[in-house]
């Protein structure tokens, strides 16, 4: 192969760009193949959200009275399938980010090491780690868009969407995925191969269960201190940027400072998760 | 004089942690294009550091490493082209099948789809993995593996294939496949270096050899120099029953023709000679006066090359 440097840029940009396009193509047969578990695994908590919450629940006696947040969702207009469907939205994001990137670098990180060849590819190592995020955030838009269907067929009470905007809708959809693909990195990248079973405890479901999901933010305004505490939480930003952009009805944070933290989080969990990366591919 | 494919200069690697480690301890190599080359040492030299180094997995603490011309530090990505590596472990990607490994190598660095595929066929072909080319990596047994790992390696015509313990592992059927698989390189113009701890292998197949012990090299050259180097292409060892007057043996052994050294050993004396009709006749009763009690008969290896330069064996 002949010595490609000091040549001029565009043929350095070409070969990363073949590269780079070379791992996407790798991932997009291995996510082809597994295409039934990837639609099992993206489905499968929505849909039993929203038949146990919005369809069983509500067929129960009193079973409106047993949602936590029937009477806001009333307020509002709209059942709890409207407070639900941007926040399954998010924690379909959020999952897709950690499956696709969590999940296989701690395998890959691990026992296998099988994570060389593509490290060892002439690509900038930083550039590695970005096509994970990259095709992990196209996995969450899927993932994303699978709740839509669900949410608009399973619910007793039918659900009150209503974009206003499809650039802004547009926009949180790529940042929040991005974003979950990033957090997918960092902790892929922090944790020790042998510890990533724990993350689920320690980390994934206590910031989807504060992360605003099952209930808007501006309903936390009666317990001040968690409404605060939880501003720290990424997934807070993606719930309530998806109800801002779906289900404004219900209440939702100021759009500027959804966007703001968006992109606050994603440069900042991009930042750990190659500084992570490198840590680990380079000695 | 051929062109250094391989240029390592200064080479120094130490790793920081709660007590740091020197691994890699000024070492000096210049590798000619077109050969086979081998890092020699024992378990824990520098070997696999010194290979990490030169293709771009880890930062020296000092010194430069340029492979085909491109300094690795400043340009890793631009420098992993001219580089194969088939590391330590088996790294194949195991999401998929033997054929994808290497087409999907060979799109990471740049090949069309219709180049890829060519070069996936020919390649399965010479390395004799056509049949398994559905297979997955998982399902392959450690020599396969080992084949596929260096038919991948080689897949994006790079001008240096690192090779990291190539045979470790393997039985002696594979680890002979796998020289004639190293050895068919050649042909392609494809500069070879590997590391190995096992003399056989790197008198075998290397043109070239660097000892390298606590991250240092001993001495670097042809195997067979190496190995004359002990002087003597013939080495009794003479057991003794008392070392008592071994001096006076020693002496009187040095006048025989065609002995070129005498050392003292365990429990008795050590003679390097040159092959010739008698000499050992005359050895065995020239020591019999003195109480000989055995005498063993070697030629010289790179395992007497490496006792001789460390005082100890390859092996411990
Ligand atoms: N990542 C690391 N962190 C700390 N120390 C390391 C690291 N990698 C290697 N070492 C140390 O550096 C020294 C050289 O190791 P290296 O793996 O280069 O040896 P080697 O010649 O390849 O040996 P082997 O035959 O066992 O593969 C050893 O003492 C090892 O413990
Ligand atoms: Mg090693």
């Amino acid at each position: 192969m002949s010595n490609a440097v000091g040549k001029p840029s565009h043929v350095r940009w070409a070969i990363y760009s073949r590269a780079f396009f070379g791992l996407m193509q790798r991932d997009l047969r291995v996510l082809t193949r597994e295409i039934v578990p990837f639609v099992i695994r993206v489905a499968m908590n929505p849909l039993l959200f929203l038949f146990v919450f919005t369809y069983v629940m509500p067929h129960m006696t009193g079973g409106s009275k047993m949602s936590p947040v029937a009477g806001m969702a009333a307020a509002g207009g709209g059942g709890f399938g409207t407070v639900l469907l941007p926040g399954l939205m998010a924690v379909a994001i959020m999952f897709s980010g950690i499956a696709a990137v969590a999940l296989p670098l701690a395998q890959e990180f691990g026992v296998t090491r099988e994570i060389d060849d593509r490290v060892m590819c002439p690509l900038p190592i930083g550039a590695v780690a970005i096509e994970k995020i990259i095709f992990s955030a196209i996995q969450s838009i899927v993932a994303a868009a699978v709740v839509f269907p669900l949410a608009y067929f399973i619910p007793s009470t039918p659900v009150l969407a209503h974009v206003s905007s499809w650039w802004f809708l547009a926009v949180v959809l790529v940042l929040a995925s991005l974003l979950a693909g990033a957090l997918g990195l960092t902790i892929g990248t922090l944790v020790q191969p042998k510890q990533i079973g724990l993350i689920f405890g320690v980390v994934i479901v206590p910031i989807t269960f504060l992360g605003c999901v099952y209930y808007p933010w501006a309903a936390l305004k009666s317990i001040k201190w968690l409404q605060l505490c939880v501003l720290v939480n990424p997934i807070v930003y993606i719930s309530e940027g998806l109800r801002a952009a779906l289900t404004p009805s219900t209440g939702h944070m100021p759009a500027a400072m959804i966007l703001t933290m968006l992109v606050v989080f994603l440069a900042l969990l991009t930042w750990i998760g190659l500084r992570g990366f490198a840590n680990r591919v380079i000695s | 004089m051929s062109e250094s494919i391989v240029e390592i200069l200064g080479l120094r690697k130490v790793y920081n942690g709660k007590n740091s480690v020197t691994a890699v301890d000024g070492i000096d190599l210049h590798v000619p294009a077109g050969l086979i080359y081998g890092l020699l040492g024992p378990n824990g030299a520098g070997k696999t550091t010194t290979i990490s180094i030169a293709t771009t997995r880890a930062i020296p603490t000092a010194g430069s490493v340029k492979i085909a011309g491109v300094d690795v530090v400043a340009h890793p990505a631009l420098a992993r082209r001219s580089i194969g590596v088939v590391p330590q472990f088996n790294t194949l990607d195991r999401s998929c099948t033997v054929a994808e490994n290497i087409y999907f190598h060979c799109r990471y660095f740049g090949l069309t789809k219709t180049e890829a595929t060519a070069r996936t066929a020919q390649l399965l072909d010479q390395f004799r993995l056509s049949d398994r080319a559905a297979a997955y990596p998982q399902a392959l047994s450690g020599g396969l593996a080992q084949r596929l790992q260096i038919a991948r390696a080689i897949a994006h015509r790079p001008r240096v294939l690192f090779l990291d313990e190539p045979s470790a592992g393997l039985d002696p059927q594979s680890r002979i496949a796998m020289w004639e698989a190293v050895q068919g390189l050649r042909g392609e113009g494809i500069t070879v270096v590997l590391t190995t701890h096992y003399m056989e292998e790197a008198d075998e197949l290397c043109d070239r050899l660097a000892i390298i012990d606590h991250g240092k090299i001993l001495i670097e050259d042809t195997p067979a120099a190496l190995k004359a180097s002990i002087g003597g292409d013939k080495i009794y060892d003479l057991r003794m029953r008392g070392v008592r007057d071994s001096g006076i043996l020693k002496r009187n052994l040095q006048t025989i023709e065609g002995v070129t050294r005498v050392e003292v050993i365990d429990g008795g004396l050590r003679v390097l000679a040159r092959a010739k009709d008698g000499l050992l006749a005359k050895v065995v009763t020239m020591a019999n006066e003195f109480g000989l009690r055995d005498l063993t008969t070697t030629e010289p290896s790179l395992e007497t090359v490496f006792i001789r330069l460390t005082g100890r064996d390859l092996r411990e």
